[in-house]
């Protein structure tokens, strides 16, 4: 190159900087403003000093733990989805990496992926129409005499609230466990078979192994959408059975407290990051295996 | 390649559960009754007749065409300085700032609108169009810089010198090489970006505040039994339009790969 690294440097960040400055200032000034606003005074509409922690003891110490226990709840039913979703994807990855042909490979992941990509409102709603009273769901059982009362599934919220995510988000996963069954080396197998090993041994101890990098990443992909998803509550779950991001809701728009609001959104961000980490951390011993 | 015949039908099971409840929108679009119930009545054209002379679904279509054009277009342009800058120079600070671009993919969604809408209200500017579209890009964005991202790389670094060589500037360079090899790349980012903003339901809803906007209209009509039959039928519409948006944009990637000379492996680099 016959540039000095100083006009690289100014023409590559000239170049970058209107993305730079549009994320600058419409996300991470938004995001510093709640990490702000979460340790002041807030009332109705209005935000003020002095700093104070009591946003924060609020989310812990409201009357009978009610806070803690919706955000315990959403943490709970985003991991449940995570891992039925990641057991559901993981043999169809299997299969496309090593059952299908190499040029019909990506006409199976368009397939998968096509879902994905229509209406989300759409699909959550459908499931409304199977799951919900008189849904498809209940006409089959009653008419096959099974049952001779309208089952009504989308009102058990938490256990409707589960099929629905895990429908939503199963293509996610299985792309991320895809490319890592890809990268495992063939003849690594072959040479555990040829040790005498059955195929079975060998998939838990070369093979899984080897993917379980993929399987984080679909673990992690799943699971940060699913912490804050306020669509499936607000509609299959009746908005009985809130979650983080319907508590959010409404701390900022019906009651107009921002303070409070924003504490729980920084709560609610700690948590994903919290579990996010302790997800990169099993990879990494995932990876460490793999040396 | 060995047989695995329950490997093979669990799969198909499987794209059969992805694909059940969207196979409902045809069947119950095209059927004459107001109740979403099996037996079939008969066939009816009803539903859609019934959609498209409803008054506000049409501006809700609309409002939703102009958001999703203008996040897909400024998406983007976001998109190529972002990946052009990434793939081509190196700077201090390269690294956090692209972190920063690509932090939507791993933040809620909840939590990007919430943080944008205590500003936007705090400042007091009016909820509107264009502060749906403010936010949504930051959502397109890290998905259009994705794209373009493996479009740049895959562009032959040689091509670029030779021009310069050849006594071409800079500009006319990138203008004349450069973008037309990497245009498939950037008609895939916009067609992402166009189709996720056309679907997107929590920032249309929360700073839109109200507006009618195509997702969000459709998420408050479900909760009528009687406007269920004409939501399947627009259902179906938009089903199709994604997929065939999806289909183009993905023609266009590999046509991109195909031109710069690369392998394709299903778009998983």
């Amino acid at each position: 190159m016959a540039q000095s690294l100083g006009s690289e440097a100014k023409a590559g960040l000239k170049l970058i900087s209107p993305t730079a400055l549009y994320v600058i200032f419409l996300l991470a000034v938004p995001l510093a403003t709640v990490l702000l606003y979460s340790v002041l005074t807030g009332g109705r509409g209005n935000v003020s000093l002095p700093v104070t922690g009591e946003n924060y003891a609020e989310i812990f110490f409201h009357p009978k733990f009610a806070y803690l226990y919706i955000m315990f709840k959403s943490l709970m039913v985003a991991l449940g989805v995570t891992f039925i979703t990641v057991m559901l994807a993981y043999p169809v990855a299997y299969f496309v990496s090593f059952h299908v042909r190499p040029e019909r490979k990506s006409l199976w992941l368009f397939l998968i992926t096509i879902p994905f990509w229509t209406s989300y409102i759409i699909r959550v709603s459908l499931w409304f129409v199977i799951l919900g009273y008189g849904g498809l769901v209940d006409q089959m059982l009653i008419s096959l005499g099974i049952t001779d009362v309208q089952l009504n599934i989308a009102s058990y919220s938490i256990l409707s609230i589960v099929i629905v995510l895990a429908h939503a988000y199963a293509p996610f996963a299985v792309l991320p466990i895809f490319v890592s069954l890809e990268k495992v080396d063939r003849s690594l197998l072959e040479a555990g078979q040829d040790l005498g090993e059955s195929r079975w041994i060998t998939f838990l101890r070369v093979t899984l192994p080897l993917s379980m990098p993929g399987v984080i990443a679909a673990a992690l992909i799943v699971f940060i959408p699913t912490v804050g998803d306020y669509v499936t509550p607000e509609l299959v779950g009746d908005g009985k059975e809130p979650m983080i991001a319907n508590i959010i809701e409404t701390q900022l728009l019906k009651l107009q407290n921002f303070p409070q609001g924003s504490a729980f959104a920084v709560a609610s961000m700690l948590m994903v990051g919290i579990v996010s980490v302790a997800f990169v951390l099993l990879n990494k011993r995932f990876i460490g295996v793999q040396k | 390649m060995k047989k695995a015949p329950i490997l093979k039908g669990y799969t198909l099971f499987y794209l059969l559960f992805l694909y059940g409840p969207i196979l409902l929108l045809p069947i119950f679009a095209f059927n004459d009754s107001k109740v979403v119930a099996f037996p079939l009545k008969g066939l009816t054209l009803n539903w859609f007749a019934e959609m498209a002379a409803d008054q506000n679904l049409r501006t809700a279509a609309k409002n939703s065409l102009i958001i999703a054009f203008s996040v897909a277009s400024i998406s983007t342009i976001l998109g190529i300085f972002a990946a052009r800058a990434s793939v081509r120079y190196r700077f201090p600070g390269k690294a956090p700032i692209m972190a920063m671009i690509m932090l939507p993919l791993v933040l809620p969604e909840m939590i990007v609108a919430m943080a944008l809408l205590v500003v936007l209200l705090s400042l007091g500017i009016q909820l509107s169009l264009f502060t749906v579209i403010v936010g949504q890009v930051l959502i397109c964005t890290p998905f259009a810089v994705a794209i373009l991202t493996s479009a740049f790389q895959s562009l032959d670094r040689s091509l670029e010198e030779a021009s310069l060589d050849l006594g071409e500037t800079a500009v006319s360079t990138f203008r004349l090489i450069v973008l037309p090899l990497v245009m498939p790349g950037i008609m895939a980012s916009f067609l992402i970006c166009f189709t996720i903003s056309f679907d997107e339901f929590i920032i249309a809803n929360f700073l839109g505040s109200g507006k009618p906007i195509l997702s969000v209209y459709i998420f408050g009509q479900f909760r009528f039994p009687a406007k269920v039959p004409s939501m399947l039928a627009l259902g179906t519409v938009l089903v199709l339009f994604s997929i065939c948006l999806l289909g183009v944009a993905e023609y266009m990637r590999r046509r991109g790969i195909a031109k710069a000379g690369g392998n394709n492996s299903g778009g998983l680099q």
